[in-house]
C-alpha cells in the first residue's frame, strides 16, 4: 500500500466514523438520555440561593428546565 | 481561612486555591506581557541586562499566561465541574493538594529558570528536563484524580464538559511527554531525541495541539458548564455537543504542519495540515453556535449580567479567531502572514478574547460560590472589567492586523530590477505606532485584572466576616 492509498483509507475511515457518531447522537432512542445529561449542571443546586435575576427571567428559566425533565425543581 | 463554610460533600479547598492563583498569575503573566510590549516600543527597557532581555522574558510571559493563569483556571474549574456534575467528592484530597502545590512549584521553577536563560528552545515547551519530569508527575496525578472521580460518579451520564476536560488532560499528558523526550546533558541542559525536520514536526504537533487541547478543548469544557449555569438553561443541543466533541478531537491532531509552511517539511505534509485546518472551521463553529444558542430566549440577561457578557463575548472571539486561523493556514495567505505581527494578533484574539474572557466569566461565577456567596462584591466592577477587557482586546488585535499586513507587504515588495524595496529595519520602524497601540491594549487588560483582584479580595473578606455569625446554610 503506498501513502496515497493509505491517506484514502484513513479519510474513508474518518468519514464513516463521523457519520456513525452523528447517526448515533441524533437517533431517537438517545433523546431521553441526552435530555437528562443536559440537565446535569442543574441537578445539584441544593446549596445555591434562589436565582438572582429579575423574577420574570428566573421563572422563565425554571419553566424551560422543567420542560426538559429537570428533577430538582 | 476558616472552614465554617466547608462543603459537606465536595472538596472546595483545592478549587479555591486554584481560583485565587488564577487571578494572581493572570496579573503576573499579563504584566510581563505589558513589559515586553513596552520593550518593543522603547528598546532601552531591556535595561541592557540578560535577565530582563526580550528573548528571556517572552517565554516567561507565554508560560505564565498559558500554564500558570490558564492552567490554574483549567485545573481548578475541572475539579469543581467534575465534582458537581458527577455528584461525588474528588478521588483523593491529598493527591489534589499535591497537584496544586506541584503545579505552583513548576511555575515558580519557570519564573526562576527562564530569565536565567535555561531553555530547550522549543516554543511553549521551553522548560528544561528536571522541571519537565516534575510537570509530568503532577499531570499524571491530575489525570488519575480526574478520571477516578468520574469513575466513582453518582450519576449515570458523564456530562459533556467532563468529556472535554478528560480529552484535554489525556492529550496534554501525551503531548508533553513525547515532545519533551530528550537526553539530559547537564542538570539544566538537554538535547531533543528528534533531529531536523522531524524535530520541527514533533514540536508543532505539540505546539498546535497545545492550542487545540489546552487552550480550546479545556476551555470548551469550562464553556459547556459555566455558560448553561450562568444563563440558567441547559445547553442548546446536547447532541450537537457530542458531534462537536468527536469532530474537534479527530481533526485537531492533524493541523500542526500549518506552522511550517514553506519550510523543509515535506510538501504533502504542509498541504495535509492546510486542508485539515480548513475543515476544522466546522467543528469549531459547531461549538461556538451551541454556546451562543444556549442564550436564545435569554438574551435580555446580557443587559444586567456582566458575567454572562464575558462568557458570550468569549464565544464571539472564539468564533472569530477560529475563522481567522483556517484562513491563515492557507498557504498563499500564510505566505503573507507568517513571521509577521498578524500571527501575534491572531494568537491574542484567541488568548485574550476567548481563553481569558471565558476564564474570567467562569471565575466571576465560581469565586462567590466557593466562598459561600451568590455574587461578587461589586457587580459594577465586573461590568467595568468587562469593558476594559473588550476594548483592550480590540486595540490589541486591530493594531497587530495593521502591523502584520504592513510587514508582510513591505517584506515582499520588489523593485523592477528584482531587489527588495525595503530593508528589514524600515518595516520595524513602520511598526512603531502599532506597538504603542498594542501596549495601550495590554494596559487596559492589566487594569481590568487589578479590579478583578480587588473584587475577589473583597468577596473573600466579606465571606470571612459573614462566617463569624451563625451560618445561614452550608455552602
Amino acid at each position: 500500500m503506498n501513502s496515497g492509498d493509505f491517506q484514502g483509507v484513513v479519510t474513508l475511515v474518518l468519514i464513516i466514523a463521523f457519520l456513525g457518531i452523528t447517526w448515533w447522537a441524533y437517533s431517537k432512542r438517545r433523546r431521553k438520555d441526552f435530555d437528562e445529561a443536559a440537565n446535569l449542571p442543574f441537578d445539584d443546586e441544593d446549596d445555591e440561593s434562589p436565582a438572582r435575576d429579575t423574577p420574570a427571567a428566573s421563572q422563565d428559566a425554571a419553566e424551560s428546565r422543567q420542560d426538559k425533565g429537570d428533577k430538582n425543581t | 481561612m476558616n472552614t465554617a463554610f466547608e462543603h459537606p460533600t465536595y472538596n472546595y479547598k483545592v478549587v479555591r486555591q486554584f481560583a485565587i492563583m488564577t487571578v494572581v498569575w493572570g496579573i503576573v503573566g499579563m504584566t510581563i506581557g505589558v513589559i515586553i510590549a513596552s520593550q518593543l516600543v522603547w528598546p532601552q527597557l531591556n535595561l541592557g541586562l540578560p535577565w530582563t532581555s526580550f528573548g528571556r522574558l517572552r517565554p516567561l510571559h507565554t508560560n505564565a499566561v498559558i500554564f500558570a493563569f490558564g492552567g490554574s483556571a483549567l485545573i481548578g474549574t475541572s475539579y469543581y465541574v467534575v465534582q458537581r456534575t458527577c455528584q461525588v467528592r474528588l478521588f483523593s484530597d491529598r493527591l489534589a493538594a499535591f497537584t496544586f502545590w506541584g503545579w505552583q512549584a513548576v511555575i515558580v521553577a519557570a519564573v526562576i529558570s527562564l530569565p536565567m536563560g535555561y531553555t530547550t528552545t522549543k516554543e511553549y515547551a521551553e522548560l528544561e528536563w528536571p522541571i519537565n519530569i516534575l510537570l509530568a508527575v503532577v499531570w499524571i496525578t491530575y489525570a488519575v484524580i480526574f478520571l477516578m472521580t468520574i469513575k466513582r460518579r453518582a450519576t449515570s451520564h458523564i456530562y459533556v464538559a467532563n468529556w472535554f476536560y478528560a480529552a484535554f488532560i489525556l492529550t496534554i499528558g501525551v503531548l508533553h511527554i513525547v515532545n519533551n523526550a530528550a537526553i539530559p546533558v547537564t542538570m539544566m541542559h538537554s538535547t531533543s531525541i528528534y533531529a531536523g525536520a522531524v524535530d520541527a514536526m514533533v514540536q508543532w504537533w505539540y505546539g498546535h495541539n497545545a492550542v487545540g487541547f489546552f487552550l480550546t478543548a479545556g476551555f470548551l469544557g469550562m464553556m459547556y458548564y459555566f455558560v448553561p449555569k450562568q444563563a440558567e438553561r441547559p445547553i442548546y443541543s446536547y447532541r450537537l455537543s457530542i458531534v462537536h466533541f468527536w469532530a474537534l478531537i479527530m481533526v485537531y491532531m492533524w493541523v500542526g504542519p500549518h506552522h511550517l509552511h514553506y519550510t523543509a517539511l515535506p510538501n504533502w505534509t504542509q498541504s495535509l495540515g492546510m486542508v485539515l485546518s480548513i475543515i476544522l472551521l466546522a467543528p469549531s463553529w459547531g461549538g461556538m453556535i451551541n454556546g451562543m444558542m444556549t442564550l436564545s430566549g435569554a438574551w435580555h440577561k446580557l443587559r444586567t449580567d456582566p458575567t454572562l457578557r464575558f462568557l458570550v463575548v468569549a464565544l464571539s472571539f472564539y468564533g472569530m479567531s477560529t475563522f481567522e486561523g483556517p484562513m491563515m493556514a492557507i498557504k498563499t495567505v500564510n505566505a503573507l502572514s507568517h513571521y509577521t505581527d498578524w500571527t501575534i494578533g491572531h494568537v491574542h484574539a484567541g488568548a485574550l478574547g476567548w481563553v481569558a474572557m471565558i476564564t474570567i466569566g467562569s471565575m466571576y461565577h465560581l469565586i462567590p460560590r466557593l466562598f459561600g456567596r451568590t455574587e461578587m462584591h461589586s457587580v459594577n466592577l465586573v461590568a467595568v472589567h468587562f469593558w476594559l477587557a473588550t476594548i483592550g482586546t480590540v486595540l490589541y488585535i486591530a493594531s497587530m492586523w495593521v502591523n502584520g499586513i504592513m510587514q508582510g507587504l513591505m517584506w515582499r515588495a520588489i523593485n523592477p530590477d528584482g531587489t527588495l524595496m525595503y530593508t528589514f529595519i524600515e518595516a520595524v520602524e513602520a511598526s512603531g505606532p502599532g506597538y504603542f497601540v498594542r501596549l495601550i491594549g495590554g494596559l487596559f487588560w492589566v487594569t481590568g485584572m487589578l479590579f478583578m483582584a480587588y473584587n475577589t479580595y473583597m468577596t473573600v473578606k466579606r465571606r470571612e466576616a459573614l462566617s463569624q455569625q451563625p451560618a445561614p446554610q452550608a455552602a
